[in-house]
């Protein structure tokens, strides 16, 4: 409670009782919110007579502080613990930057852009592509298939003709992003055999690929809200230059929106970071990330809570240092997709 | 795919440059391309086209493959499987058949309460469906509202006849709960902290970057750090259960202890997210009203709920709709911290079809899944079209 006393003796506006209660409040949740972690800080140092025993809080008053736990998976289970810990790495950082470019780009384009495409070319490419799948499942060549469907789009496309209803750009950003709402245990097994298929299981760029298409929404939905508050005349006076158009998109329009870059690239890693629906379908052993070697920590024997502690804190220190550095990048990116919805 | 503004009929259009400036909105580049050549059209294609690709690859197909997989039995046979298509049975399953108890739970006969609250309920839903009939709002309004009503209406009927004594509620009730429990919890106490970190006091910094803490965590951490510090013999907490002599009992055997511990889990990995949106919509919001009104003597907490906060509803609206969509995919809390018992007691949709995967009836897994697609495009769009429209409008 020495918070308390400070705020009594600094200038605020705020009258002495309901500083504290607002200090009370605060206090209260701070504890709620860090007394976990601390548990698991605690937890990662005892031996397993200290937790099956019955609790024990502080190391050096109530228990001497063990290293074995750190030992055995830093030390003993070495490539255990680091294929996991650079899977997730990899995965985080490659599929967070894939999203980035792609959904960065997407969502530029629904915005600057007009584009029409025709609702009958659109179905006549999903019906073409299902066609080539389920050949490919039936097992016909993967090169004929492709040929064969990319002839038949062509010759409907052209009997039908060119005519018939567009879709706006409206519809197209509407779309992408309602694929948030797709939960991911709907597409998941069709997920798994196409990757089987591909001889992609159980490896690094099956996860890289899918965390990018969970991503993406996100990343279209916060970065269109953004570049929409990015001023249109640089813009227009760098195409009256001669700019192309991936050179103003390169050199003035993401320079502008870095900010919220940053707070979507944040968002973005920890989701894939975190992630564990697709992680527990698609890897076994290869590419197994992090989330998944802590649930493995679950022997038949009970839970190994002194590893499993140890593994959480080494998948938390990091987002964590990101969280306590980007703290004010998160709040503005997130606010402004909130505020345009 | 993309395209100038060439079509026919564009003449016709009054060409005043503000106009074209206005209804192209951001539109230079397609004005721009009226005249270009064919490589820079599919320059704008091309921004936009791998983003669509990946996700027709990712989410459409998988989709169309899951619904007929969901239409078909998954069977082994000499030399591998076959999937034989066996109709909507799946869902018969769920709706009618043998998996019934386990998705939509066990019905009991109501009790008074039941009935009580179900006539509250469908009253309240009636006098919404008048309300848009008497308000005009045209027939796909009132429309909307019919469906919604009938619905939520069999929603509240299901839920009064599983959670009275001796019934049991199934996946579909448990997620819901979840969802809306969830949701409540994390937005009051979300604001609260908001509000309070809002206010000018010292350390405001300290515990904005603590509040924030348990968004990043892996769900699988928490839910294994929940696991532990809810063991009523061996968690921190121990002595004080011992002394209320709670210590042999635990609440993973009780269906309403473990979905209570789920849910405080869940509650304490996304109030940060409301909290954080919520403190930068505070801050963000213009001064001049808040000044104006505290030189006319408005207490601290008349400043709040008269000014601020009515100017926080459409970010409000927005938050609950994105919790909504997310909240219903909960999946890593329940299966780590209880494996879904005791029973299905806490089993969400998700877990629910995982488990189904796991004893390989696929087709079983599938019509769960598309029931949870059913269940979140139907609230989400209830949700958008009779509330988040209108609440979005009020700044």
């Amino acid at each position: 409670m020495a918070r308390v006393w400070r705020v009594r003796r600094s200038p605020t506006a705020l009258p002495p009782w309901l500083a504290v209660v607002f200090y009370t409040a605060l206090v209260t949740w701070a504890a709620v919110v860090l007394f976990p972690l601390y548990w698991i800080v605690v937890t990662s140092f005892k031996l397993p007579i200290h937790v099956y025993a019955g609790p024990v809080y502080l190391p050096f008053v109530d228990f001497t502080p063990s290293l074995h736990a750190w030992r055995y998976i830093f030390v003993d289970l070495r490539n255990d613990t680091l294929r996991p810990f650079v899977n997730t790495v990899i995965v985080a950082l490659m599929s967070s930057t894939l999203a980035l470019v792609l959904g960065t780009g997407a969502g530029y384009g629904l915005l600057r852009f007009h584009y029409r495409p025709r609702l009958s070319a659109i179905l006549l490419f999903v019906a073409t592509a299902l066609v080539v799948v389920a050949a490919m499942i039936e097992r016909v060549n993967g090169l004929v298939a492709v040929g064969g469907g990319v002839l038949l789009f062509l010759l409907v496309r052209a009997v039908l003709g060119r005519g018939g209803r567009t879709v706006g750009n409206d519809d197209i950003a509407f779309w992408m992003i309602s694929q948030r709402m797709l939960p991911p245990v709907a597409v998941v097994i069709p997920i798994y055999v196409m990757f089987q298929r591909l001889s992609l299981l159980d490896t690094r760029a099956a996860l890289i690929i899918t965390y990018t298409a969970v991503n993406l929404p996100i990343v279209v939905w916060l970065m269109r809200d953004y570049f929409r508050n990015i001023s249109l005349e640089l813009e227009e006076s760098a195409a009256i230059d001669g700019a192309s158009l991936y050179r103003i998109f390169w050199s003035i329009v993401l320079p502008l929106a870095t900010p919220g870059l940053a707070a979507t690239f944040l968002l973005v890693l920890v989701f894939s970071w975190n992630e564990y629906l697709f992680a527990l379908f698609l890897t076994s052993a290869n590419a197994q990330t992090l989330p998944l070697s802590i649930a493995a920590q679950n022997a038949t024997r009970g839970p190994m809570w002194w590893y499993m502690s140890v593994l959480i804190l080494l998948m938390i220190t990091p987002v964590i240092a990101m969280a306590i550095a980007l703290e004010r990048y998160i709040a503005k990116g997130l606010l402004v997709g909130a505020l345009k919805g | 795919m993309s395209k100038a503004v060439d079509r026919p009929g564009a003449e016709e259009m009054p060409s005043a440059p503000g106009a074209r400036r206005i209804k192209a909105g951001a539109g230079w580049g397609a004005a721009r391309l009226r005249a270009a050549d064919w490589p820079a059209r599919q320059a704008t294609t091309s921004f936009v086209l791998p983003a669509v690709l990946l996700l027709f690859f990712l989410s459409i197909f998988p989709l169309l493959v899951s619904a007929y997989l969901s239409l078909t039995r998954f069977q082994f046979v000499p030399g591998g499987f076959a999937l034989r298509w066996v109709g909507l049975t799946n869902y018969g399953k769920l709706l009618v058949g043998i998996e019934q108890s386990h998705f939509l739970g066990v019905p009991k006969p109501p009790t008074v309460v039941g009935w009580l609250l179900f006539g509250l309920a469908a009253s309240v839903l009636l006098a919404f469906v008048v309300r848009g009939i008497t308000s005009a709002s045209g027939r796909r309004g009132v429309v909307g509202r019919a469906v919604f009503a009938v619905v939520a209406g069999a929603g509240v009927w299901l839920a009064v006849r599983t959670l009275t004594p001796g019934g049991f509620p199934g996946t579909l009730l448990t997620t819901l709960t979840y969802v809306v429990v969830g949701i409540t919890v994390q937005y009051w106490l979300g604001l609260w902290l908001a509000f309070l970190c809002a206010q000018e006091i010292a350390g405001r910094r300290f515990f904005r970057v603590v509040f924030l803490l348990p968004m990043m965590i892996t769900p699988v951490g928490i839910a294994y750090t929940f696991r532990i510090l809810m063991d009523l013999g061996k968690g921190p907490f121990a002595p004080l259960w011992r002394a209320l002599g709670l210590a042999e009992v635990s609440w993973a055997n009780y269906a309403w202890g473990a979905r209570l511990v789920v849910m405080i889990g869940d509650i304490w990995q996304w109030t940060p997210f409301m909290f954080i949106v919520l403190l930068a919509a505070l801050e963000s919001l213009p001064t001049e009203l808040i000044e104006a009104a505290r030189v006319d003597g408005a207490s601290r907490w008349q400043l709040f709920w008269r000014i601020s906060w009515p100017q926080l509803i459409p970010v409000t609206s927005t938050l609950i709709l994105i919790r909504l969509i997310e909240a219903f995919k909960i999946i890593d809390l329940p299966n780590v911290l209880t494996n879904g018992g005791p029973g299905t007691a806490t089993e969400s949709l998700t877990l629910h079809a995982f488990m189904a995967w796991r004893t390989l009836d696929i087709g079983g897994s599938a019509a769960v899944a598309y029931m949870l697609l059913f269940v979140v495009t139907f609230a989400a769009l209830s949700y958008v079209n009779l509330f988040h429209r209108r609440l979005a409008e009020v700044a």
